[in-house]
């Protein structure tokens, strides 16, 4: 092991990782981030026939250039003047508040959902190298260990801050979180039956060879088995679906901060770069989340006809732009169904938490496994 | 061990960072008002705040902790178990399914008793 600490290996191992981890979180998620608050407003508003966030350009005038940069659809420096407005805004810390926890909650709503990216697989390889941070065998088991943490967060939010609104929305997002984590534990494991591993690079590549679990023709024409298989597999789709809602306070699930009753629920008494903090790590685990179904479901970084990374540096590049891409479609499909749906109230979201999410797909973890131990 | 969990170690300091530097940014750059008992004051849609800060609640959100904490442990149980199903298969048969069956059935007994006593009953 020591041999191991010092060999020159040890800090190709550090400099690989240190240069995977920035450019998937800051060149990556960071960035997919605020374009999709921005993709938000403007799919919302579009929807509602308005027009959305149009104005905001670069404003390069200031750097000597003629005319401001305002390319595309407008409104694509909005992200950016939110974020320096986010900093340039007070930063309030009420006095009735329990101030270390005030203080940790937003970095442990943060810190989680930037974490669980590691272990996931958001490439094949390029030049040789692994795109995936941290290649764990215990993946999927990672990941669920980890974003429960995030809960942490919230429940500190609502306590520490020593008010009503987010004393209320806190315990009804730990509920809410904690029911929906065994709909969604229940419903990964139909994939793991059938991949047979837990390391997520080993289901994406179970996927390239047998075909995407949701679409299995991807690889050729599927068998008898296959197509049996296919019905657990949608129907553990759609509960995993409905639980990473659940999970990252989307609507039709966000009664933790449901506006009409709670104000803005766990984060009423943040401002600035600490209600900042919340945003972004809501909507990274939004990203994580999208991610996860990607590599479970729909294949990870592959795609029909298209080569992995051993090809070429190109091909590793493609693979990675195919994977971000799924993962935006999947986006979409989230800010979609947040302007489709109205809220559920509470008894009915634990209703169809614990009575009908759970039942299904418990019967569906046995569904598959009969169908892998009784056909051929 | 140290290969696969370092890279691990390193995202987590990544994440720390990037946290306690917005932190700290946006306290050195952020504007600082003035203070005065009306702001101080917990947040009620502009009414003075009345009663206990952090009111009583239903017991009915600690059953539902207990229950998850049960049923995690179920899952938990069930990972293992999905990881090794094919390879038992081709060995041994499908003893396997059936053990695991009877396992979830044992715990589906109290999950039935919890339903009927309306644990998860949130009408009333």
């Amino acid at each position: 092991m020591m041999s191991f600490l010092s060999s020159s290996d040890f800090w190709f191992l550090v400099g690989t990782s240190l240069a995977k981890t920035i450019f998937l979180i800051f060149l990556v998620v960071l960035p997919m981030v605020s374009y999709t608050v921005y993709a938000e407003r403007r799919v919302s508003a579009a929807m509602q026939d308005r027009s959305g966030p149009n104005r905001v350009g670069f404003p390069i005038s200031l750097l000597g250039f003629k005319k401001d940069f305002s390319p595309f659809l407008g409104g694509l420096g909005q992200p950016v003047a939110d974020a320096v407005k986010f900093l340039l805004k007070e930063d309030f810390v009420p006095g009735h508040v329990n101030k270390p926890y005030f203080w940790l909650a937003p970095c442990l709503a943060m810190i989680p959902s930037i974490v669980v990216l590691a272990a996931i697989p958001f490439g094949s390889t390029f030049l040789g190298v692994d795109m995936v941070v941290a290649n764990l065998n215990v993946g999927i088991l990672y990941i669920f260990a980890i974003s429960s943490v995030g809960v942490y967060g919230i429940v500190l939010a609502g306590w520490s801050s020593n008010s009503k609104y987010p004393f209320l929305g806190g315990i009804r997002s730990t509920s809410q979180m904690i029911s929906y984590e065994l709909g969604l534990g229940f419903s990964a494991v139909p994939v793991l039956l059938i991949a047979g591993s837990t390391s997520l690079t080993k289901i994406t590549q179970y996927q390239v060879d047998h075909g995407w679990l949701l679409l299995p023709f991807t690889a050729g024409m599927p068998g008898l088995r296959e197509i049996l298989l296919w019905i657990p597999v949608v129907i553990a789709f759609v509960t995993f679906t409905i639980c990473m809602f659940a999970e990252t306070n989307r609507l039709p699930f966000d009664l933790p901060e449901s506006e009409t009753e709670l104000v803005a629920g766990y984060h009423t008494e943040y401002s600035s770069m600490k209600f900042a903090l919340f945003f972004l790590g809501e909507y990274t685990a939004m990203i994580a989340g999208s991610s996860l179904i990607v590599v479970l479901f729909l294949g990870g970084w592959n795609f029909p006809f298209i080569p992995d990374g051993s090809a070429g540096w190109f091909w590793g590049l493609v693979n990675i732009s195919v994977f971000f891409g799924k993962v935006a479609v999947l986006l979409f499909f989230f800010i979609w169904v947040r302007w489709t749906l109205p809220r559920f109230r509470y008894d009915q979201l634990m209703k169809l938490g614990w009575l009908y999410i759970f039942e299904i797909a418990l019967v569906n973890v046995f569904l598959t496994a009969g169908i892998l131990a009784f056909t051929k | 061990m140290v290969k696969d969990y370092l890279p691990v170690l390193l995202q987590v300091l990544v994440a720390i960072g990037f946290a306690a530097a917005a932190l700290i940014v946006s306290v050195i750059l952020g504007k600082t008002g003035k203070r005065n008992p009306t702001k101080d004051s917990a947040y009620e849609c502009g009414m003075k705040p009345e009663g206990p800060s952090q009111p009583r609640f239903s017991v009915k959100f600690y059953v539902v902790a207990m229950l998850f904490i049960l049923f995690d442990i179920e899952i938990v149980f069930m990972y293992p178990w999905a990881v090794v199903y094919r390879e038992f298969l081709v060995a041994h048969g499908a003893q396997i399914f059936w053990s695991m069956l009877s396992f979830v059935s044992v715990l589906t007994v109290g999950y039935v008793y919890a339903v009927m006593k309306g644990a998860l009953d949130w009408k009333n």
